[in-house]
């Protein structure tokens, strides 16, 4: 019977080439631009550590004694505060993380030099992140503590100084201190780039250093998130009245959160009664929760797409009264079918065919208008513009959503024809 | 022409009505939002720094071995010979550049009245005619209120403020000698300024865009390596070029910031690049919904004039003129979209709402509704003239003919 359904579709969709067009490029249009913001939407919001994510947290307290009525605590820490969350080890994993900009050289390469963004953390932010190497590995707890002059560097950099060979071994000019590469990183863009305080979508920093080695080799060149008075020594701020690191813990089961969230607290009861702080306000919060929390979508992304929605329900209205419009004026022809011995059920299905029909060729020109869609999309100057492409779900997704546009769209119009009088409709003729 | 025998047809076409209607409706609300948001965005594009955007050029080193002192006295003389140099200074910040003087301040030394975060503009000498600031209250800062620099401020000077910061923090009152404290430091107003925008967007939305603050410093240790450069502005882009160049002679071991150093408008443009780009959709969302919204009333206005042919000839064969059946469709068409426009109203008025609660957005001004209507109305007359001139072309003899 489909089959049959089928070719009746066709046959009437030829037969009024214009509107038939209009259709199908009305849910084209709409599809093609909910799908593009939708995509958008997809990889920005995306999971950075796909099966890890669940275990991994961000905990922060209120260092800031100059706010003892905020709701929330601050996004960064002292160093006082992350050090003592650090050096308890009540999580599996946890890695303090700071960046800076550096002037980074190879004396055994000519290239000139460049300022780079140093990533100074600990030894856990590998295994933590399921970072994998190309060459050498990480550094180890021993060497955080022996604030070891080593460095770790990414495959992007490997490539440009060093051609992409094993450089393990080499040394590396950072600021006035030699530091010998340990590691080289396999490519790794973790979408968004989440272990930054605030979230975005740069690329991660070419080198990583162990993070108190990072902050005497750079000593003098930090930048705080924010701070309460002003500090002694600009860009160092050890012992400065300000946040500037940030903590990243791992806890593989609810009863770990349970006690680390519980081990926070009790740390900022502890600080807020010796004096140091003036809010006990913590949050452990989970990694996607994080992101969710600090909106790393942009604002005008999520306004595209609901943008793009409302104009597919404009699409789908539009849709509606055509088909409506096309399925009355077959009012005789479905007269004749009923008056044969069509139930009513059969003319309404044989009309959804129809509407599926149309949706199913409006996914294909919707599918093509993604692509013009992204293709504009990866031409702003944007961080992201990279990233964009549209994988197997959402190609998927492009004509599941047109389909069940269109019959959703087919929907009061088949009800509406298969409601048709025989007699009526046969007299006419 | 009468309306009632067009209201009755179209109650006849309850549901195709409803629906073109519902959908007009839609565009409409999509519509006023969208217009309204360009028209934000393009008011914020226009903001006026309050400096001399196409005569000032920002040059950034990035120098971590070298001696503050002689790095400064090596750019300002080098580049001050350049041909076409009006004047060079140094400056901690320029508009639309990178921030770096954001602190909240308090209006007593005890920090207990918050004034707000503002930004501070240190800057050398020269810098304030070089900028072009306007002064409308108080005196030009004279030699010696130029006050060596600590951390990232001197602790204490004469400033001068824009007019939006005294209107935020002195409502009405004279500001002259107010006091102000950021920390220990200590700052007396010496001057009003007409307008000096912070580099970066306002923290606390466009009200806060103008809170800047611009404290006179004397070049030294915490206070180098970025250059306010100004010339004519036909000649701008090339005095730039050989700075950028003669700076590899003058300071070779400093590493340029490529991405700071440029013209203001160079930056200015960066600066609303991405609203700019939003813009741009908006635009075309809203030809893409105008479009899909003229194509649906073409396709209906099309259905209904070929199924009335008849009814249409019978007309014509009783009397009716060319024009009477022209304006039939014309006036059947303005009252479905005038349908479709009322119900747009209350749903425009709802999106707003919506977006209000996610983004910085005031209510929509009412002026956007017959702004709305008025594009609708237009489109509809122009999209239902080809089917109504169809329909007008049918001749008195159809309605002889068997359909």
């Amino acid at each position: 019977m489909f089959g049959y359904y089928l070719e009746l579709a066709l046959r009437s969709l030829k037969r009024n080439k214009v509107l038939t067009a209009l259709m199908v490029l009305a849910i084209a249009v709409g599809i093609g631009a909910s799908m593009t913001t939708l995509t958008v939407m997809h990889v920005l919001s995306g999971d950075p550590l796909p099966g890890r994510s669940g275990q991994i947290f961000f905990p922060q307290v209120s260092p800031d004694p100059s706010r003892p009525h905020n709701i929330e605590p601050s996004l960064a820490m002292d160093y006082h505060s992350a050090m003592d969350l650090w050096s308890a080890h009540r999580a599996d994993r946890q890695a303090l993380i700071v960046d800076s900009m550096i002037k980074v050289t190879a004396p055994d390469t000519a290239v000139p030099a460049l300022r780079l963004d140093m990533l100074s953390t600990t030894a856990d932010f590998f295994p933590m992140f399921n970072v994998r190497f190309r060459y050498g590995n990480g550094w180890s707890a021993d060497d955080d503590a022996r604030r070891a002059r080593v460095a770790v560097i990414s495959d992007d950099l490997n490539n440009k100084w060093f051609g992409g060979v094993d450089s393990v071994g080499h040394m590396l000019r950072l600021g006035g201190s030699d530091v010998r590469i340990v590691g080289v990183l396999r490519p790794w863009r973790p979408v968004p780039s989440f272990y930054e305080a605030w979230g975005s979508y740069t690329k991660p920093q070419d080198v990583m250093t162990p993070f108190l080695a990072g902050l005497e080799i750079n000593d003098g060149h930090f930048q705080q998130f924010n701070c309460w008075h002003i500090p002694d020594t600009p860009g160092h701020l050890q012992n400065a009245p300000c946040n500037w690191v940030t903590l990243w813990v791992q806890l593989d089961d609810a009863a770990k959160v349970d006690a680390y969230q519980h081990f926070v607290a009790d740390y900022a009861a502890q600080q807020k009664s010796i004096g140091r702080f003036t809010s006990t306000v913590t949050r452990v919060r989970g990694l996607m929760q994080w992101l969710d929390y600090v909106g790393v979508v942009p604002d005008d992304v999520r306004l595209q797409t609901w943008l793009a929605f409302a104009f597919l329900a404009i699409c789908l209205f539009n849709t509606i009264g055509l088909l409506l419009a096309k399925f009355l004026r077959r009012g005789g022809e479905l007269g004749v079918r009923r008056a044969l011995g069509a139930t009513r059920g059969g003319l309404f299905a044989q009309c959804l065919v129809e509407a599926g029909l149309v949706g199913l060729l409006g996914g294909v020109g919707g599918w093509l208008l993604t692509l013009v869609g992204l293709w504009l999309v990866r031409r702003q100057p944007t961080d992201y513009a990279d990233l964009i492409h549209l994988d197997l779900p959402m190609f998927l997704t492009t004509f599941a959503l047109a389909i069940a546009t269109s019959l959703l769209a087919g929907l009061l119009p088949a009800a509406r024809a298969s409601r048709v009088v025989p007699a009526l409709q046969l007299k006419v003729l | 022409m009468q309306i009632r025998p067009i209201l009755s047809a179209l109650r006849h076409h309850r549901l195709a009505t409803v629906l073109i209607a519902l959908e007009i409706a839609l565009a409409c609300a999509v519509l006023c939002n969208a217009c309204f948001l360009i028209v934000t965005r393009v008011s914020t594009m226009e903001i006026h720094s309050g400096v001399d955007e196409s005569a000032l050029a920002q040059i950034k080193l990035d120098c971590d071995d070298c001696n503050a002192n002689d790095l400064n006295a090596r750019v300002l003389s080098g580049l001050g010979k350049l041909p076409g140099v009006q004047s060079i200074s140094v400056i901690n910040a320029v508009p639309f550049g990178d921030h770096a003087g954001t602190a909240g301040i308090t209006l007593d030394a005890a920090a207990q009245h918050s004034g707000g975060v503002v930004d501070f503009y240190v800057a050398g000498p020269g810098s304030f005619p070089a900028l072009g600031l306007k002064l409308v209250a108080g005196a030009l800062p004279r030699q010696d209120d130029y006050r060596p620099v600590d951390s990232f401020l001197p602790t204490d000077a004469s400033v001068w403020v824009t007019r939006a910061l005294v209107d935020h923090l002195w409502p009405g009152v004279d500001p002259l000698g107010k006091e102000f404290w950021m920390d220990k430091y200590h700052y007396r107003v010496a001057g009003v300024v007409a307008h000096l925008a912070r580099p970066g967007g306002g923290e606390g939305g466009p009200d806060t865009r103008e809170w800047s603050v611009f404290v006179p410093g004397l070049p030294g240790k915490n206070f180098s390596g970025d250059y306010l450069l100004r010339a004519e502005p036909a000649q701008l882009p090339r005095v730039l070029h050989d700075a950028r160049a003669a700076l590899a002679k003058i300071a070779p071991e400093a590493v340029l910031d490529q991405q700071a150093s440029k013209t203001i408008s160079q930056l200015r443009d960066g600066y609303f690049q991405s609203d700019r780009a939003m813009t741009g959709i908006l635009v075309g969302v809203i030809a893409a919904l105008l479009l899909v919204t003229a194509l649906g009333i073409v396709g209906l206005a099309s259905f209904w004039v070929s199924q009335r042919r008849k009814h249409i000839g019978v007309r014509r064969a009783l009397g009716a003129t060319r024009g009477d059946i022209l304006r039939y469709f014309q006036i059947e068409n303005f009252l479905i979209v005038t349908l479709g426009i009322v119900m747009g109203m209350g749903l425009a008025f709802g999106l707003n709402l919506v977006l209000m609660q996610s983004y910085e957005l005031p209510r929509l001004p009412p002026v956007y509704l017959p702004l709305g209507a008025a594009m609708l109305w237009l489109l509809g007359q122009l999209a239902v003239l080809a089917p109504a001139l169809r329909a007008a072309a049918v001749p008195p003899v159809e309605a002889t003919r068997s359909v």
